[in-house]
């Protein structure tokens, strides 16, 4: 019975978040009604019993992603009455795709309950022996079979990185840092010189 | 004995090969020993064999070579007849040929390219060989197209200068029309005889004279049509009218080309062609009627207008197409041997003409206009008295009661005594047109001596002159030298001048009686019509007489004009007006012969080019596919706006077409 | 009983929700990135769900993976927005086409 609830409960305020992501006017509330949306999905994986990814959800998603978000919408100076003019001419086109796409959606499930889709069966590797735990289940897979991807979601990981301080490093003009190399450079004889200027005459350095 | 003619014919071409190939890397001096070493073998070896016809001692024979087609009934190889008639070519080709290359090595001394000249002489030379020893008409054709080949590299041989390389396709292209005839000859005759062997032809011959052959719809006689096609064939390489006006642009090759190729073999191989085959031109009296006219009118025409050239080599191209007709019609008229020795002597007096006049253009700095020469006489005498002993010859000076006479004497007028002692129209007309050519060959012949070894020298106006010398006309001295010099040419080139004034002077003396009345000398290999030669020796004594007093009229004429009252000429011109200048600019023909033919020619090559091949194969073709990807991809490049959300539209669109092809 | 279609529905909505988000909102790209965010949780809720029911871990693992990437991605176009703010003193990219073909 609270099962049922809490599954509606969470739908229900996934899907109200999601549209007012879109919605919102202004950009720092869509951001806030984003990690709602996320909160009540990550809600929703832990009644199915996924509870590694829904905690994963809430520190990475939430906790990283949607931070970033916050921080860039909050960096730029963004002039928002501009940017929703456009919504109502764009609408008809829009919600005649989401139409469609919702009715696909529908039929397929229909066609599942009836028994005419097939799923795809698993071939076993994944399941999980019985009596571990979700967490312990995965990392078994994660490391064993699937250890090659987790590498390379890792380089992935390395990569976007590098990529997003690549891009956005600027060299500032007015600052003067320090420079190690040109300090450890530095000699004895070359640091003073004597120079006998003339009277009235200055030094050129 | 058999293995003598395969060095005679091949030794050059080996030599060619050799010199050819290795051009620059084995160096001037090399290329030049071996090529002129070969071919004087070559000469050594042919005068035996000449020599045994004219005792009776040499027998005919074939040497085979090597097996060539054997297709269906169709089957001839590469074979070398030697029989009298070939006897006489080899000895003028391979002689001529040598003494040409020994020139050459004073002429064409300051000439950046000789092993490539050599090697061209050597391989001409090869080709004419086998030309005259084919034992079958396709030989015989790879022959005349390998002399075709070799004249046209060597016209061309300057190829720097644009009108070197015009004159060289010209004469190509107007033998290839020659060659059109030969071949559609050679394919009838293949298709009546059904062999390409000459002897068999000639044993068949005389049985098909009067059949009938289908031709282009009609019904003619067989050896008539044939011949007729062997005949342009000859006329092309024997620049006959019609087929003439490529011979004076052939000037534009060195000397020693013209005096080899020019003069004393190529063209003569349309005769030689003609008497080789005289049993079948006996078959068809129509085509010897064809030939006798045109060689006359050749003759008469050429003449004329060897009168007006001032080029010194043209005056005596246009001399050699005129005595080219005095050939073709002694064949007409049946009598072959006549024909044959006139080639003979001729080939000896016009290869001394042409040298002599190549030791005269060397001398004067190149220069090879007459009215710049005058007064040669004291400067370069041996290149004079072979030029008189040439001209004496040409024109035919000799006393007939007392039998004595140059080289021309005997052959020009055995010819003019048969045309009138044939009896029939066209010879009698053939007779008139000999003697007039006569007149006017002694006429220019004389007329060429007179400008250019006497008078005053005039040399200093000529642009030659002045460039090697650096002063213009009127700082010349007094005696209108300019301290220009001419020296006498170099040994290399004054030796095959004298020995080819001994052959001028003696030649027609020692042969007349072999060549014209012997026909135990011929023994087969021409038609002999012993009751014609009967008939010429038979004529009136004026008849006899007729060359030698139009020969002196035109002395006469010229010593008037030229020596006595030079001002003669000019007014002459000047009373004669359109008619000068008619004949002067070559009757016109190579005008004519543009509006006829090359420039609807070009016309075409246009058209097709323009309209067919670019605005049609290419239209639709490749620059039709450039066009289509290169407005098809300005097109679909519009599809790329920019924009960030015309991308995510697509995707999208993209992406429901994808969900509803997977559901349904 | 809350079968595997319920799930299935709650992912759809939400998918659609996000293919909409991007489409109503040309201008703000703070807001189509956003809305990214919205599909790739949709297709998360899709795997979990679908491993549950099926009782295959696989489908949890790929989520996981699914979650680094569309974390890099975030990171990668929040930088990329950051430059063109910078350089454009907005971010309305309705207007920019200089990739124009």
């Amino acid at each position: 019975m609270i099962h049922i609830i809490a599954f509606y409960l969470f739908a229900f305020v996934t899907l109200a978040s999601a549209v007012l992501v879109i919605m919102a006017r202004n950009p720092v509330h869509s951001v806030l009604w984003l990690i709602l949306a996320f909160f009540n999905a990550a809600g929703l994986m832990v009644l199915v019993g996924a509870e590694f990814i829904a905690m994963l959800l809430v520190i990475v998603y939430v906790g990283a992603v949607a931070v970033l978000f916050l921080f860039v919408v909050m960096m730029l100076d963004i002039d928002f009455a501009e940017l929703r003019a456009g919504f109502v001419r764009n609408a008809p086109l829009g919600l005649l795709i989401a139409v469609i796409l919702a009715i696909e959606l529908f039929v397929g499930i229909v066609a599942n309950s009836a028994g005419k889709a097939a799923l795809g069966t698993p071939d076993g590797a994944g399941v999980a022996p019985a009596g571990t735990i979700n967490i312990e289940a995965i990392g078994a897979l994660l490391y064993g079979k699937y250890l090659f991807l987790f590498e390379a979601a890792g380089i992935i990981l390395l990569v976007a990185m590098i990529g997003a301080i690549v891009l956005t490093h600027r060299q500032r003009k007015d600052v003067r840092p320090q420079n190690v190399a040109d300090q450890i450079a530095r000699r004895p004889d070359e640091a003073t010189i004597n120079t006998q200027p003339e009277v009235g005459k200055g030094v050129t350095l | 004995m058999n293995s003598s003619i395969l060095a005679i014919v091949f030794l050059p071409l080996l030599a060619a090969i050799v010199g050819g190939l290795g051009n620059r890397a084995l160096g001037n001096t090399v290329v030049k020993t071996l090529t002129t070493g070969a071919l004087f073998i070559s000469c050594a070896l042919s005068w035996p064999i000449f020599l045994g016809f004219i005792a009776g001692e040499q027998q005919a024979y074939v040497a085979p070579v090597l097996h060539w087609v054997q297709s269906g009934t169709m089957s001839f190889d590469w074979a070398l007849r030697v029989d009298t008639l070939t006897a006489v070519m080899l000895v003028v080709i391979t002689s001529v040929s040598a003494l040409v290359h020994l020139y050459s090595w004073g002429y064409m001394e300051e000439d950046p390219d000789q092993p490539r000249f050599f090697a061209y002489l050597s391989l001409f030379t090869f080709a004419m060989l086998m030309l005259v020893t084919a034992d079958n008409l396709v030989q015989m054709f790879f022959g005349w197209e390998g002399v075709g080949l070799a004249s046209y590299l060597l016209i061309g041989f300057w190829f720097r200068k644009p009108s070197a390389n015009a004159a060289a396709i010209k004469a190509f292209v107007v033998n290839r029309v020659g060659d059109l005839g030969f071949m559609l000859g050679i394919f009838g005759t293949f298709l009546v005889f059904g062999t390409v062997s000459i002897p068999e032809i000639l044993a068949a011959a005389p049985a098909m004279a009067g059949s009938t052959i289908g031709f282009l719809g009609y019904r003619v006689d067989t050896m008539t049509v044939l011949c007729i096609l062997l005949f342009i064939g000859a006329m092309g390489k024997s620049a006959q009218l019609g087929l003439h006006t490529w011979l004076p642009d052939a000037m534009e090759g060195p000397t020693p080309v013209s005096a080899l190729i020019h003069a004393a073999t190529m063209v003569t191989a349309g005769v030689f062609m003609v008497c080789r085959l005289s049993p079948m031109f006996e078959a068809a009296p129509i085509a010897l009627g064809l030939v006798t006219f045109i060689g006359a009118a050749t003759c008469l025409f050429a003449a004329t207008i060897g009168t007006c050239q001032w080029d010194i080599k043209r005056v005596i191209a246009y001399s050699t197409c005129s005595q080219l007709g005095y050939m073709f019609f002694a064949a007409g008229l049946g009598a072959y041997g006549v024909a044959m020795f006139h080639l003979f002597t001729h080939a000896f007096f016009k290869a001394l003409l042409f040298l002599g006049a190549g030791s005269v253009i060397h001398a004067m700095h190149h220069e090879q206009d007459m009215r710049f020469y005058g007064g040669l006489r004291k400067q370069i005498p041996l290149t004079f008295w072979a030029m008189m002993a040439g001209t004496l010859a040409i024109t035919g000076v000799g006393i007939y009661d007392l039998h004595v006479g140059f080289a021309g004497f005997w052959s020009k007028d055995a010819i003019i005594e048969v045309a009138y002692a044939s009896g029939s129209q066209v010879g009698l007309f053939a007779f008139w047109a000999g003697v007039g050519a006569a007149l006017l060959t002694s006429f220019y012949s004389w007329r060429l001596v007179f400008l250019t070894f006497y008078g005053k020298p005039r040399w200093i106006e000529s642009e030659h002159i002045q460039h090697s010398v650096h002063k213009t006309p009127e700082e010349a001295s007094e005696d209108t030298t300019g301290g220009y010099h001419p020296h006498e040419s170099p040994m290399s080139m004054l030796v095959p001048l004298g020995l080819l004034a001994i052959g001028a002077i003696a030649a027609g003396q020692i042969f007349a009686g072999s060549f014209i009345d012997d026909a135990a000398f011929w023994a087969n290999s021409i038609t002999f019509d012993a009751h014609l030669i009967h008939a010429m020796h038979e004529v009136p004594h004026l008849v006899k007489y007729a060359a030698f007093i139009v020969m002196l009229i035109g002395f006469v004429i010229a010593w008037y004009g030229y020596i006595r009252n030079t001002s003669f000429p000019a007014k002459v011109v000047e009373q004669l007006g359109p008619v000068y200048s008619f004949v002067y600019r070559k009757w016109m023909f190579d005008e004519l012969y543009h509006y006829v033919f090359v420039v609807p020619a070009f016309w075409i090559g246009k058209v097709l080019w323009k309209r067919g091949d670019e605005g049609t194969i290419d239209r639709f073709g490749p620059d039709g596919a450039a066009w289509l990807v290169a407005g098809g991809a300005s097109y679909a490049r519009k599809i790329q706006s920019g924009y960030l959300n015309s991308y995510a539209l697509v995707m999208l669109l993209g992406l429901v077409g994808a969900i509803t092809w997977v559901l349904f | 009983m809350i079968g595997i279609e319920h799930y299935v529905v709650v992912s759809s909505i939400l998918f659609v929700l996000g293919v909409l988000g991007i489409f109503l909102n040309r201008k703000n790209v703070i807001i189509i990135l956003m809305a990214i965010e919205l599909i790739l949780l949709a297709v998360n809720i899709n795997l979990v769900a679908f491993s549950a029911f099926l009782g295959d871990l696989t489908g949890q693992i790929f989520a996981m993976f699914v979650l680094t990437v569309a974390a890099g991605e975030a990171a990668i176009g929040l930088a990329i927005l950051v430059i063109f703010f910078r350089s454009r003193g907005t971010i309305a990219v309705d207007q920019v086409n200089r990739m124009k073909g």
